[in-house]
């Protein structure tokens, strides 16, 4: 047995690996930009121009700090540890996407790139691409699947608005993971002056690194405002993984906090008997979209397709640094259903007033699931990832409610 | 380099090399077709769902022979048949890591060897990942055939080339399968700064469609890969393809055979 670390935030190696996960599985056209990439944000790393220039746009055009509000309502009707909340819903564009679409942003104008493209499920991820494609006045072209442009008319309107063209993917399974394989594609074919700005700690090598590192402003904020609020740290953090950015943005500046419980939630559909999107508790290691992690495949090593309610966490795969995290035991990863963050979804609202997003809603459930359990003296971080504003017509189609 | 693709380098034309997707159409009788109008080398595409590398054409191959519920084992079992009937034509697996890796990749080489197949072809496994694939198809005997492409720069070619066997594919457009063709003058460039660094034979494939086009290839290259086009034929004949087949490979292996001006 391999010995652990003294830390575990040193990750990943110098060839992109997280244990056996991570790594650079692309095509040999896309294998010298990566390296290109991979230089360029090792300079990045290290010139502080970039992060101020980083830091300035996270403040003044995101709004961040993010509050860490104190869910006292939350916390009284579930008579147990004390929830705070990580309101990544107040950023500009509504969710935790931008921080990242930011940083990745400022590496393409390092790089010279004049043009961005990007995949997007729901459609979050694509805003907040347009968004920052506005912003530096970048042409941008948005790959989402045709059966989530029919089901996200709203998203792919604010896209358009932005600017952005979006672009109907009609193969496969015509959902996330093609809109992927469609951006890779487009990508190979443009790789002298695109940029690929990808949506989570997912793909080739160094992209689960620097999305990571971009999503990192989220723990290390949760970690000063929980000192100023309690005087300690947390027990226990809880997020909603998808590919997983908002939750490892959460989770990596705690973990070497022995003490600190760190707990991922997957989206388990209609269970884990039926069709869901849990790449760990119902997948196996694989290879897709350049990284090697635990994918949801029949025993040949095709992809199957994912469902979760939520369109952000309907993905047949997840963060490679996740699956290492899982492997070693340092983050519990655990299921809730369709059904438990629709009613998650709806308690936060009336007991809060605040909508989270139904990935959000994820961790909310899990957090009613764990709490209880607890003595009122522990403390609980839920990463509140996005607002729910762009899911009220699936919980009004869910609940049978006719808008 | 397996004796097969030692002999079918060796002819005094560029060879033909002809791809099709795995359990598409009447896969045995297109393979037979291939062979009989011609074809030099055979690459038979293992369907993946998810085909990053590959343009409408095939991506719609794979999906067709996925859902009428071709597995592993069945390409494998159309591969040992091929071999049975065709015991000198050199036999290439193409596809992507997770179906090949997923089993472990010992057990996919030992089958490879078994079925006997001379080559396999990994879209998605460069040379950084060799490890996942490459030391197991060595010792199984099986080459392990890289991807050249025009971003492959002087400082990695190296790197590519270590390791690699059979034949160097150039794929010669930035971009993925079936679509743009790229300008002879660069192939001819490539062609030449690839044969300065390596010793395997060089086939230059991606956009090839036409006998013009892959007679232009001929003259410099050892190999020209059409894959598409055959795939369109398929697409439009379903199971009674072959003739079609058969026809459309005879013209490609006349353009390819009748191109060098000089023997090589």
């Amino acid at each position: 047995m391999t010995q652990l670390p003294n830390s575990l935030r040193t990750g990943p190696d110098e060839r992109g690996h997280f244990g056996q996960f991570g790594g650079r599985y692309v095509a040999e056209t896309l294998m010298p930009l990566i390296l290109d990439l991979e230089r360029h944000y090792r300079a990045a790393q290290t010139d502080p121009a970039f992060k101020a220039e980083f830091d300035y746009l996270l403040k003044h055009y995101v709004g961040r700090p993010s509050p860490l509000w104190f869910a006292e309502r939350l916390t009284e009707h579930l008579g147990g540890a004390k929830i705070y909340l990580k309101r990544e819903d107040l950023n500009h564009t509504g969710a935790h996407k931008i921080n990242n679409c930011i940083g990745q942003i400022l590496l393409a104008k390092r790089m010279g790139k004049t043009k961005i493209i990007a995949e997007t499920g729901a459609g979050q991820h694509g805003v907040a691409t347009a968004t920052v494609a506005a912003l530096f006045g970048l042409p941008c072209t948005i790959f989402m699947g045709a059966v989530d442009v029919a089901r996200q008319q709203p998203n792919v309107f604010r896209m358009k608005l932005l600017g952005a063209e979006v672009v109907a993917v009609e193969s496969g399974a015509k959902t996330l993971k093609d809109a992927m394989n469609e951006a890779l594609r487009h990508w190979v074919a443009n790789v002298h002056d695109t940029f690929y700005i990808i949506g989570t700690v997912a793909g080739p090598h160094p992209y689960p690194e620097l999305v990571r590192d971009f999503q990192s402003v989220i723990g290390e904020e949760a970690k000063a405002q929980i000192l100023e609020a309690e005087g300690r740290l947390p027990d226990m953090l809880i997020a909603p993984v998808g590919g997983g950015s908002n939750a490892i943005g959460l989770f990596h500046p705690f973990l070497d906090d022995e003490g600190v419980k760190i707990v991922g939630i997957e989206a388990a559909g209609e269970g884990l008997d039926g069709k869901h999107a849990a790449s760990l508790a119902g997948g196996r290691p694989g290879i897709l979209h350049g990284n090697k992690t635990y994918l949801l495949q029949d025993e040949d090593g095709q992809i199957t397709e994912a469902h979760s309610i939520s369109a952000g966490l309907d993905y047949p795969g997840i963060g490679p640094e996740h699956s290492w995290l899982h492997e070693i035991g340092r983050v519990r990863y655990e299921p809730v259903t369709d059904a438990e963050a629709l009613a998650s979804f709806q308690k936060l609202t009336k007991l809060e007033g605040i909508i989270p997003a139904l990935e959000s809603a994820h961790a909310i459930a899990a957090a009613e699931r764990i709490a209880p359990t607890l003595g009122n003296d522990k403390v609980i971080i839920v990463n509140c990832s996005g607002r729910g504003d762009k899911d009220i017509f699936t919980v009004a189609d869910a609940l049978g409610v006719a808008l | 380099m397996t004796n097969r693709f030692a002999a079918a380098f060796a002819k005094p034309h560029a060879a033909l090399v002809a791809f099709i997707t795995g359990g598409d159409g009447d896969t045995a009788a297109n393979l037979d077709a291939l062979v009989a109008g011609g074809a030099d080398v055979i690459e038979l595409g293992m369907p993946f769902t998810d085909p990053m590398a590959d343009g409408p054409a095939i991506q719609a191959a794979n999906l067709r022979s996925l859902a009428k519920g071709t597995t592993t084992a069945d390409l494998f079992a159309i591969a040992a048949a091929f071999r049975n009937r065709h015991p000198d034509t050199p036999l290439v697996l193409m596809g992507y890591a997770n179906p090949m890796t997923i089993r472990g990749a010992d057990w996919f080489a030992a089958e490879c060897a078994k079925a006997g197949v001379d080559g396999v072809i990994c879209v998605d496994i460069p040379s950084e990942e060799d490890g996942e694939l490459g030391p197991a198809l060595r010792v199984a005997g099986v080459d392990l055939i890289r991807l050249a492409t025009p971003t492959t720069d002087a400082a990695r070619l190296p790197d590519v080339l270590n390791g690699a066997g059979g034949f160097l594919y150039y794929v010669s457009v930035a971009g993925i399968t079936g679509l743009q063709q790229a300008a002879q003058t660069s192939i001819d460039e490539a062609v030449a700064r690839l044969k300065a660094a390596t010793d395997l034979p060089i086939a230059v494939g991606f956009g090839v469609r036409t006998p013009e086009q892959a007679a232009a290839i001929a003259k410099v290259a050892d190999g020209v890969v059409v894959g598409s086009a055959f795939i369109d034929i398929i697409a439009q004949h379903g199971d009674a393809a072959a003739p079609y087949v058969e026809a459309f490979t005879r013209t490609l292996a006349d353009a390819i055979h009748g191109a060098k001006e000089i023997a090589a």
